[in-house]
């Protein structure tokens, strides 16, 4: 599937997923989007870039391998839980900070940012599956 | 103070094993993890024994009534002090038995961790606690037997005894569930307070069944018993501890626990006698057919399981007397003989007892020492082992035909005699053999245990009132009953006395004709053939072809018949639901002329169109519109969440199936015959009826609001956010995320896991798979 508008188109998209993805994960709270619809977005990017590179490529692209991606945004996940222990709640109750103005932080988003390693991940390593081997 | 000890041993295995890693010599020291533990239940020994059990809780699963309570009474402390105890010098012995191995370290940190399990389970007062335990036992077990892996028969061995103990654990855990609905609680203590209650429950039989099932397969009863002999491969320090002294006696122990609730129910008596008898007598026959020194032991250990629950069968009061007793005899004497047929492995160079003649004049402190504790075996007095037989020979006479009993009993202990005369007579006294090594006496860390086991055999015996009190306190939670006269050497002139004279009249001829009766018996080959051990093996064999059939006929490889078997099960399960909720009112069409009205057209001429497509690359594009147009429905339904979602995964899916489909063979061109397309558009086509009928039952149903209004009310005060979907994601139901992202990187890693063999046979041109159905 070595195509060149795909090529080019792929170059193009992959940064622009990865933005808009990033943008839907912080907003997720409080506007459509979120973690989950965020990895998909950041995983059809990479995708797009991948098909026409083959597997090697996208692999480089991705820098570290898709599966401990995954495990990273697990890891993350059940990290923001700890916080929550700690102050002596049950686990995974979110702990938060609210600054003037209304902006409110808090161990969600990094339950969230959890969700969308683990999303983009599993897709991106089920996908390399599927992959050309390309040059390396 | 008692988690305290528990944690200090379970936590002293990773710390064993770094310790051990740094240097080995340290593993001389071991042996000061359960002396100070011994220390600890010793120190808490006087104010259990003045004022009563001590307990302790602390809330574990407060949701589903479990708690981890601890509760050390007196049972628990015999149990508590004999692993400890006997922990201690098999701690001490290893050390030296192991030195210069190097998966020492490893060694080590599991003898800890199943002491640890062990203590867990004899002190937890909590049946989900217990189980948790027990079955820690049996892993701790699996990993000892397993200790060197090289050789396949070890591997059997290990695999035999996790097999057979974790099936009965199995079959614990339904009990425990049982049990904790009649009883309405799952602590111990409060079990045993409702007793006369429970044991007239209408679910009592199925309790005492899977009791003593799982009880029978972790004690080695018959016909369960096959994986303790072959334990024995195990390291010598381990058969001494786990397979002799400690965790097989773990079965007893909850029989002797639950004893107070079910001791006069009927099946329990007939069930525990019964087998008690029958693993006393096969073991008895069995153990005259061993010529290896450890599994000649090993089958005397059965007979004195088998005992041990006959015991638990008998309803006298004097017969948990007997059981305390025997238990902590048996303990001592069978620890040391473990440790003495290893010393003799260890200078000798073999176990087996046909090559092993008068080692007494080379090692003659060994020699003593097994003397000692076979003296004590064979139950001759001035040694506790004396007292047991005669309290066991007295609860015999003392039941219901007790003439069988004490025939059983008598049968026993006569092979008891003739076991401790083969493991000390034969082997040290008369003509010296040359063996594989030149035998001589041990160093000190490995004679010192044995000789203060054998020792305290003789000194319990002749001074039994020093732990008087503690026999009588287990006694007491047993269920029996003993007062101090009881538990003397001296009883008079007894029926007991005169058959004690006859065990060991009959035993000794039993030893004389150990070699004619070993020859008549071995050529018995049907024993091997058709024996447990064979029937595990078969049995074993006949799972794997059960899994093989199975497999070959659900398992297809066929995507097409799954689909059509899960659709067709789906469909037909939902339509029995359907028919009894009853009809539902036809749907409206108002709004069908509207601009959303074109959606559904749009959604019909897409699937159309999936029907039409000609390969499969115009197959995926065109199913792809279809999601497409799902996405929009719910983006004019206020679902925002959902559409980007829907369209972010449709995106995807088209994308990689298009990447799949080029790899395909034949380019996916369609090779169903025309009768599958017709069963194909049989099961579609109800199908798609069936999910319609549905959703417009649905509709009729009025729509709940509550959870929706709890969300949106509690969103923003709660969890600072406004997106509703969102906040339960990662918010109200984040634990149900983390659970779904587990489940997903987890789908990811194994598929990669298959892929990785599959793509690879892709990626080479000469073996490109079939076209077709597969």
């Amino acid at each position: 599937m070595n195509d060149l508008i795909l090529r080019l188109a792929g170059r193009f998209l992959l940064p622009m997923a990865l933005a808009f993805s990033l943008y839907l994960l912080w907003r997720g709270h409080n506007e459509p989007g979120g973690g989950f619809v965020g990895g998909l977005i950041g995983a059809a990017g990479f995708t797009v870039y991948g098909l026409p590179r083959g597997r090697s490529r996208l692999l480089a692209a991705l820098r570290w391998p898709p599966a401990g991606i995954a495990g990273c945004g697990l890891l993350l996940a059940l990290l923001s839980g700890i916080p929550g222990l700690l102050s002596g709640a049950p686990f995974l109750t979110h702990q938060w900070r609210i600054w003037e103005g209304g902006l409110a932080l808090g161990t969600a988003l990094v339950f969230d940012m959890g969700v969308y390693l683990a999303v983009l991940g599993s897709v991106c390593a089920f996908v390399s599956f599927y992959l050309d081997e390309g040059a390396a | 103070m008692l988690l305290t000890l528990l944690l200090v041993s379970l936590i002293g295995a990773p710390v064993c094993w770094w310790l051990v890693r740094l240097d080995s010599r340290l593993s001389r020291a071991a042996w000061m993890i359960p002396a100070g533990l011994f220390l600890g239940f010793s120190s808490l020994a006087p104010a259990l024994l003045g004022s009563g059990p001590i307990e302790e809780v602390r809330p574990w699963i407060p949701s589903l009534g479990v708690a981890l309570a601890l509760r050390l009474d007196g049972l628990s402390l015999l149990f508590a002090l004999l692993i400890t105890g006997i922990g201690t010098f098999i701690f001490l012995y290893a050390g030296s038995y192991l030195r210069g191995d190097p998966d020492i370290s490893r060694f080590f940190a599991r003898l800890t961790l199943f002491m640890g399990a062990m203590l867990g389970a004899t002190l937890a007062d909590d049946m989900i606690v217990l189980l948790v335990f027990w079955e820690a036992t049996s892993l701790a077990s699996f990993l000892l037997i397993g200790y060197k892996p090289e050789k396949a028969a070890v591997r059997r061995s290990a695999q035999q005894g996790l097999l057979v103990t974790v099936a009965g654990g199995l079959s614990l855990l339904a009990a425990v569930v049982l049990l904790g609905q009649a009883a309405g609680t799952l602590r111990i203590s409060a079990i045993i307070a409702q007793a006369p209650a429970l044991a007239e429950h209408p679910q009592a039989t199925w309790v005492v069944a899977l009791v003593a099932l799982g009880a029978f397969a972790k004690s080695a009863q018959v016909p369960l018993h096959a994986w303790l002999p072959n334990a024995m491969v195990a390291p010598t320090p381990v058969s001494a501890f786990l397979h002799s002294a400690t965790m097989v006696k773990l079965g007893v122990y909850l029989l002797a626990r639950l004893n107070p609730v079910y001791g006069d129910h009927p099946l329990w008596t007939w069930l525990l006698l019964c087998t008690g008898l029958a693993t006393m007598m096969t073991a008895a026959v069995l153990a005259v057919r061993q010529t290896d020194l450890k599994r000649v032991l090993a089958y005397s250990t059965i007979v004195s399981l088998g005992t041990l629950v006959m015991l638990l069968g008998l309803p006298h009061p004097l017969a948990g007397a007997a059981l305390t007793v025997y238990l902590m005899v048996h303990a001592l004497y069978k620890a040391c003989l473990f440790m003495v047929a290893g010393i003799i492995e260890h200078a000798a160079g073999t176990r087996d007892t046909t090559r092993l003649r008068g080692l007494g004049r080379l090692m003659p402190l060994t020699a003593g020492i097994a003397i000692l504790a076979g003296l004590s075996m064979a139950g001759l007095p001035p040694f506790m082992g004396f007292i047991a037989k005669e309290l066991v020979y007295e609860v015999s006479l003392r039941g219901d035909a007790s003439w069988l009993l004490v025939a059983f009993a008598l049968l026993s202990n006569v092979v008891m005699v003739a076991v401790a005369g083969v493991v000390t007579l034969r082997v040290f006294f008369g003509p010296t053999v040359t063996t594989p090594r030149p035998p001589h006496d041990p160093a000190p860390a490995m004679w010192i245990g044995p000789a203060l086991l054998a020792g305290s055999g003789l000194l319990l015996g002749l001074a039994p009132s020093l732990v008087g009190e503690i026999i009588t306190a287990a006694t007491r939670d047993v269920g029996g009953r003993i007062d101090h006269a009881q538990l003397s050497l001296w009883h008079g002139w007894t029926p007991m006395l005169a058959l004690s004279g006859l065990t060991l009249a009959l035993g000794l001829a039993c030893y004389a004709c150990w070699d004619r009766i070993h020859r008549t018996l071995m050529a018995r080959e049907v024993i091997d053939s058709h024996g447990p051990d064979a029937l595990y093996d078969r049995s074993l064999a006949a799972l794997q072809r059960l899994a093989a059939w199975q497999t070959e006929r659900i398992q297809s490889g066929s995507l097409r018949r799954y689909i059509v078997t899960v659709l067709s099960v789906m469909g037909i399960s939902l339509s029995a639901v359907l028919i009894g909720t009853g009809a539902s009112t036809p749907p409206s069409f108002d709004g069908a002329l509207s601009l959303y009205g074109l959606l559904p057209a749009l959604l019909v001429l897409g699937t159309l169109s999936v029907l039409q497509a000609r390969n499969f690359t115009a197959g995926i594009v065109a199913a792809g519109t279809v999601g497409f147009g799902v996405a929009l429905t719910f983006l004019f339904n206020g679902a925002p969440d959902l559409a980007f979602t829907q369209f972010s995964v449709e995106a995807v899916a088209v994308v990689v199936l298009l990447a799949i489909a080029g790899h395909m063979a034949g380019h996916g061109q369609d090779a169903r015959s025309p009768a599958q397309r017709r069963l194909d558009a049989v099961v579609a086509t109800g199908f798609g009826l069936l999910a319609t009928l549905i959703l417009l039952a649905v509709l009729d149903t009025p729509l709940d609001m509550r959870l929706s209004d709890f969300f949106a009310g509690a969103s923003v005060p709660q969890a600072h956010g406004r997106n509703l979907v969102n906040v339960i994601i990662v918010d109200f139901r984040a634990l149900d995320t983390l659970g779904e992202i587990t489940v997903l990187t987890l789908a990811a890693i194994a598929s990669a896991a298959v892929l990785a063999g599959t793509t690879a046979r892709w990626r080479s041109p000469q073996q490109a798979p079939k076209a077709g159905d597969r």
